[in-house]
């Protein structure tokens, strides 16, 4: 569970958050709204690369803020970025092994937990095929699987459905929503696929011009006359 | 609440999928011959070439030593230093020092100038915490003029006392001294081959271990690597402190080399023409350390022993730059075994054609 109240976030004259007041509950919850919303400013806050001007984000009773950002992914949160971020000189498996090695899971269990990741995100390729021999489709799979080894507390996934072919976001999302089953992360899924949205999260929030305009279950947020404006402008809710 | 671990019965993998294993089976048929590629240089290349190219291959050793260490940093973590030579200069000062002021063992010696100039090399990359590209490549080169400057002051040791263990004297200055076992030149030669294998050695079980998943996780996207839970200060100021400690060894290896060591041999401009030879050689593989340090160092020999002036060589490496940028960015290691491939390709294809046509005519 992830409480977040008041966050704000300045760029000089750009107010990138503005006094947002969300919590996300154990799953997977979407987060949706149009372009400059905001969502990956939010997910730069959780990671540690954004400071935040005001506000507060709690994880799982933790103050996450305080936390320097790489020791932020040792406590368990783990993301994937718009663009493309597996490391291509190296196997798929030690793409996966690296986040294990860099956290606080002991050794002993690591060829185990790195090879059933990729077991979960079902990763056609051999583990030990370099990354650059691989296919944009498995890449973002490698992804996930970089982000749910071990004991991830938060996942955040970026929009990983961008630039997909309609069938592998299908398998894509069924990989998303296997993950609650493996693990007890909490989930935040960003995209712009309301199809992958609503198949996937449960509950969902929705940013416009940094400012949380709604949150509930995703059937009811995707029928909000709010959201469809933003998204699609006041003539279309009309 | 509880926290589930992410493990499902992995299914049995063809094959290790440990491809980062240093002792992976098809791995120690490679290893083997290199090994066996490495006894027949050191047996027979001082028996066959003459003590001119013996001394020269020795300076390629030596360089391409500091190119390894150079291509850690620009190759594997993306952080271009322009300061390497200077470092280099540091190692050979403090082994000069050492070597002469005390009755310490010649490996000790490296040791210990490796050291030595692994902590001040990882000073001069403080300023790559903050800085990358262009401006780390100033800020390294500003540092490395500093740090020539300093040692043209300081003056290299030459068997005098106090500090600095120069003793203004043009006569009588003793050589310093070298191995026991090695010291005649052909004998250094293969001491030296010894030396650099074991820095390869060090490099590749860094390359092939967590710092070097590290480093390659940095290199492609820094944000990435703090995702991942990378410390991105302390591997780069491993990265240098890697690459200061083989440079600070060269050294070493550079003053058992040439026994007389003077400033004016070590120029700020030598970190530009060393970054470039490792550009061209190719600063993504170990081996193309090997080819610049022979850009650098045999290529001026064997231009001085057919009596064309080596200055020449400012322009071919100018050349050899633009052309590895624009057409081949992983350097002559790669494009030249590829070009290689065409070529026979196209040679063996025209056989085929001509035979063909005569077959049918």
């Amino acid at each position: 569970m992830i409480e977040v109240a008041g966050l704000t976030v300045r760029f000089g004259g750009v107010t990138s958050l503005d006094g947002m007041d969300v919590t996300f509950d154990a799953g997977t919850c979407g987060l949706i709204g149009p372009n400059g919303a905001g969502k990956t400013t939010f997910f730069n806050v959780l990671s540690g690369f954004v400071r935040p001007a005001s506000g507060t984000v709690s994880a799982f009773g933790e103050n996450l803020l305080s936390m320097p950002h790489f020791r932020r992914a040792r406590w368990g949160v783990r993301r994937t970025f718009q663009t493309e971020q597996a490391i291509e000189q190296l196997s798929v498996f030690d793409n996966v092994a690296m986040i294990h090695e860099h956290s606080k899971l002991s050794r002993s269990s690591r060829r185990q937990d790195t090879l059933g990741a990729i077991a979960i995100v079902g990763i056609q390729a051999e583990p030990s095929a370099p990354v650059q021999t691989l296919s944009a489709g498995e890449r973002r799979l490698v992804e996930i699987a970089r982000a749910i080894v071990g004991r991830p507390k938060i996942v955040l996934l970026d929009e990983p459905a961008a630039g997909l072919p309609d069938e592998e976001t299908l398998d894509l999302g069924r990989v998303i929503r296997s993950i609650p089953e493996h693990t007890d992360a909490q989930v935040i899924l960003v995209d712009h696929d309301m199809s992958l949205v609503s198949g996937c999260c449960e509950r969902t929030a929705v940013l416009d011009f940094g400012r949380l305009i709604t949150s509930g279950t995703t059937a009811e947020v995707l029928r909000d006359e709010r959201v469809v404006r933003a998204y699609l402008g006041d003539e279309a809710a009309a | 609440m509880s926290t589930a671990q992410v493990s499902p019965e992995p299914p049995a993998p063809a094959k290790s999928p440990r491809s980062g294993s240093p002792f992976a089976r098809d791995e120690m048929i490679r290893v083997g011959a290199i090994a066996l590629g490495l006894l027949v240089i050191v047996i027979l290349v001082p028996a066959i070439f003459s003590l001119y190219y013996v001394d020269a291959l020795t300076q390629v050793v030596v360089y391409a030593i500091v190119a390894l260490g150079l291509g850690v940093l620009v190759g594997r973590v993306g952080l271009v230093s322009l300061g390497q030579a200077a470092v280099l200069a540091i190692g050979a000062w403090v082994a000069a020092r050492l070597l002469f002021g005390s009755g310490l063992p010649f490996e000790l010696v490296l040791l210990i100038s490796g050291l030595i100039t692994m902590v001040i090399g990882t000073c001069v990359g403080l300023p790559a915490l903050r800085l990358r590209g262009l401006y780390l490549a100033l800020i390294t080169l500003m540092l490395a003029g500093a740090i020539t400057v300093a040692l043209a002051t300081l003056n290299f040791p030459n068997g005098g006392h106090g500090f600095s263990g120069y003793n203004g004297a043009f006569v009588h200055i003793p050589a310093i001294r070298r191995p026991g076992i090695a010291t005649s030149d052909r004998a250094y030669f293969r001491y030296s081959i010894i030396v650099a294998a074991l820095m390869f050695l060090v490099v590749l079980g860094h390359l092939r271990s967590k710092p070097g998943r590290a480093w390659a996780a940095i290199r492609q996207s820094e944000s990435a690597a703090l995702a991942a839970g990378i410390n991105t200060t302390l591997y780069k100021l491993w990265a240098f402190a890697l690459a200061s400690f083989v440079t600070g060894v060269a050294g070493g290896v550079l003053a058992g080399a040439q026994q007389y060591l003077y400033s004016i041999n070590f120029q700020t401009q030598d970190s530009i023409t060393l970054l470039a030879v490792v550009l061209m050689g190719g600063a993504y593989s170990m081996w193309g350390a090997i080819v610049a340090g022979l850009l650098l160092e045999l290529l001026p020999a064997i231009l001085n022993n057919i009596g064309v002036s080596p200055d020449w060589l400012t322009i071919l490496f100018g050349i050899g730059v633009l052309q590895v940028l624009t057409t081949a960015p992983r350097g002559i290691v790669e494009q030249f075994p590829r070009d290689m491939a065409r070529l026979y390709r196209a040679i063996t294809g025209a056989a085929r054609r001509s035979s063909g046509r005569s077959a049918t005519s």
